[in-house]
């Protein structure tokens, strides 16, 4: 009986808690936090209920709100993609909250419960997104979530407001522009219902109001997902925003845009349809190469180490799309993957980078040397193990993925697809290993060393708090674990593949 | 020929205005340089969403979703379709919600650099 209300509780537990911890945390402010966890952890747990019950039944769970049926109600379909992505983001931020207790101490000091009722508002938007079977609702769910990130990037350093203007600029004409395609699609079709419009779009193949709301959804869509060409607000607005604002929406947010593109090329089009008037998901993947190289490029040319995880997240993203444009189910396999990875090494290495911030008062990797080791073992272990992952070694997490995509590529012949993964991950191996080298070799004692002013320096080991270096261990050890189950995870994924 | 172009110009009229409205938005978000001014562009280009849901459910010598006993069931064409219009509520909130965000943005922003002009802006930040 209650297997069937999961994907209610779901959303309604961060709706309950986005009103919970305002409640008691202007009361008192330290509430906040523990409570957002409590939070995020109920939700993450309901997800793996719902994730296990999947797994048994075999079945999607359609709930209507109200008993109000289709076509006439709003509906939640809990399906096997929207219970895999539940899953990875509910316990990403579940992490990432537990986390933020003291990193963002001095931008946060007096507004912690607003900060953390919004992350709620945030984590309620992204799961409704994913949950919702319906298309004006998903566009509701994607304001909200795009409104309480606009507040949560807004908080940091002195540019921080700045680039979340740009982003909220940008952000609401891609919304606008979706909310336009599903007109289109409404007045051709009657109805907003993902499964009840996808049974009626093969008769409308050759409309061009069809064509016309493709293209205007997919651009709003890959704006959110920061796919090359509108990628433009997310590089300030991630470097800029507090740490734990930024290892929240950095691993979660630009993946909820690839989950849209997933779901309206997939599951409401298809790619008949989508294919039928231009090559739009072969454009996406030409689109994605050129991200990927960007994205690498860009990164190897920073000196801030922020910046430089921001540019590798335009970069890791196109991966995901690429996938998409396979459209085979390596491909899809390689791409979900790589949604689940990227958001766990993301966060783990936003979390180092948010610690080295919060301590050193900078993360300028030419200032990084083999003190870091000393002062921070843990955590500079922690980042090796996530830098490895996204440069692909095995056995951790991000070979994997990659190697699927490559098999994807070798299956649909796409020799240009495989060499920009092989050229990335040359790219990507370039930007880590610059700062491993750095950490684990660079003795600022040495002559020669341009930093020579900072030569004389105590080793103390830092007291790292377990609030930082558990969710960051947790995540990174993650990483291994997936690497070696990645065949379990690969069947789940091809088995919910829309390939039939 | 040209009777059909005439044709097709004004029988579309309403979505004619839409793009108008739309393309006005879309200037003043590339090339104003005030911020507030690519604020008020970007409601209204919002607002020509709202205007082309509001054209595509409207109908004349129709009336309100209530069954009228004058009116047999069967004739769907003097009934309005209330859907588009009530989505268009919701978008409208989302606007205003997103307006309000913006300006507490700008009031920000303006209390840290002390000017809204967005060439002045990208000067101080770099």
């Amino acid at each position: 009986m209650m297997e069937s209300q999961i994907p209610a509780l779901i959303a309604l537990t961060l709706a309950l808690f986005a009103i919970i911890v305002p409640a008691f945390g202007l009361k008192n402010e330290n509430y906040a936090q523990p409570l957002a966890v409590i939070g995020a952890g109920v939700a993450s747990l309901f997800s793996l209920v719902g994730l296990i019950n999947f797994l048994n039944s075999g079945e999607a769970i359609r709930y209507s709100f109200g008993g109000w049926t289709v076509p006439v109600g709003v509906e939640f379909l809990y399906d096997g993609i929207a219970a895999f992505f539940v899953l990875v983001i509910n316990s990403v931020a579940f992490f990432v909250l537990i986390y933020s207790l003291h990193v963002s101490e001095k931008d946060l000091s007096g507004r912690k419960a607003a900060y953390y009722a919004l992350t709620m508002l945030m984590m309620l938007g992204f799961n409704g997104i994913v949950l919702t079977g319906d298309l004006f609702t998903l566009f509701v769910f994607l304001e909200i979530s795009s409104l309480a990130s606009y507040g949560l990037l807004a908080i940091g350093d002195k540019p921080a407001p700045y680039s979340a203007y740009r982003y909220l600029i940008i952000g609401t004409i891609g919304g606008s522009l979706y909310l336009l395609g599903i007109g289109f699609l409404y007045t051709v079709t009657g109805t907003l219902n993902i499964i009840d419009m996808s049974g009626m779009l093969p008769q409308l193949f050759e409309n061009n109001a069809v064509f016309g709301a493709i293209i205007l959804m997919v651009v709003g869509i890959a704006v959110k997902a920061a796919l090359f060409p509108m990628h433009g607000w997310l590089p300030d607005a991630y470097t800029f925003s507090t740490s734990s604002s930024t290892a929240l929406i950095a691993p979660i947010g630009t993946k909820i845009g690839a989950y849209t593109l997933f779901r309206i090329v997939f599951w409401l089009f298809g790619l008949d349809i989508v294919n039928f008037f231009a090559p739009v998901t072969y454009t996406l993947g030409l689109l994605a190469c050129i991200g990927i190289l960007y994205g690498s490029i860009m990164a190897i040319a920073q000196t801030e180490f922020k910046k430089m995880l921001a540019y590798s997240s335009v970069s890791q993203i196109g991966y995901i799309i690429m996938g998409l444009s396979l459209a085979n189910p390596w491909g899809f396999a390689g791409a979900l993957l790589h949604v689940l990875n990227h958001s766990v090494m993301k966060a783990a290495l936003f979390m180092v980078s948010g610690y080295l911030r919060m301590k050193e008062g900078h993360s300028d990797i030419r200032h990084f040397n083999d003190t870091y080791r000393k002062k921070y073992p843990w955590m500079m272990a922690f980042f090796t193990l996530a830098a490895i992952s996204m440069v692909g070694l095995p056995p951790l997490a991000g070979f994997f993925s990659k190697w699927y995509l490559a098999l994807g590529s070798v299956n649909n012949s796409n020799w240009l697809f495989l060499t920009v993964i092989l050229t990335s991950t040359l790219l990507n191996a370039v930007y880590f290993f610059r700062i491993l080298e750095r950490v684990y070799m660079k003795n600022p004692d040495q002559a020669g060393d341009t930093n020579g002013e900072i030569a004389v320096q105590e080793y103390t080991l830092d007291p790292t708090p377990a609030s930082v270096l558990i969710p960051t261990g947790i995540l990174a050890i993650g990483l291994l674990v997936i690497g070696l189950t990645n065949a379990i995870i690969v069947g789940f994924i091809l088995n919910i593949a829309p390939f039939g | 020929m040209k009777k059909k172009m005439i044709d097709f110009i004004l029988g579309h009229y309403a979505y004619w205005f839409t793009i108008i409205i739309m393309c006005i938005g879309l200037y003043g978000i590339l090339f104003k340089r005030n911020l507030i001014k690519k604020t008020i562009g970007l409601t209204i280009f919002q607002s020509s969403i709202v205007l082309f849901y509001v054209s595509i459910a409207s109908k004349w010598d129709a009336t309100v979703t209530v069954l009228d006993e004058n009116i047999p069931i069967e004739n769907v064409s003097n009934y309005l379709n209330p859907l588009p219009h009530t989505l268009m509520l919701t978008a409208i909130v989302v606007g205003v919600a997103i307006l309000g965000a913006s300006y507490a943005l700008l009031i920000n922003i303006y209390n840290r650099y002390g000017t809204l002009d967005e060439q002045e802006l990208l000067d101080k930040i770099s």
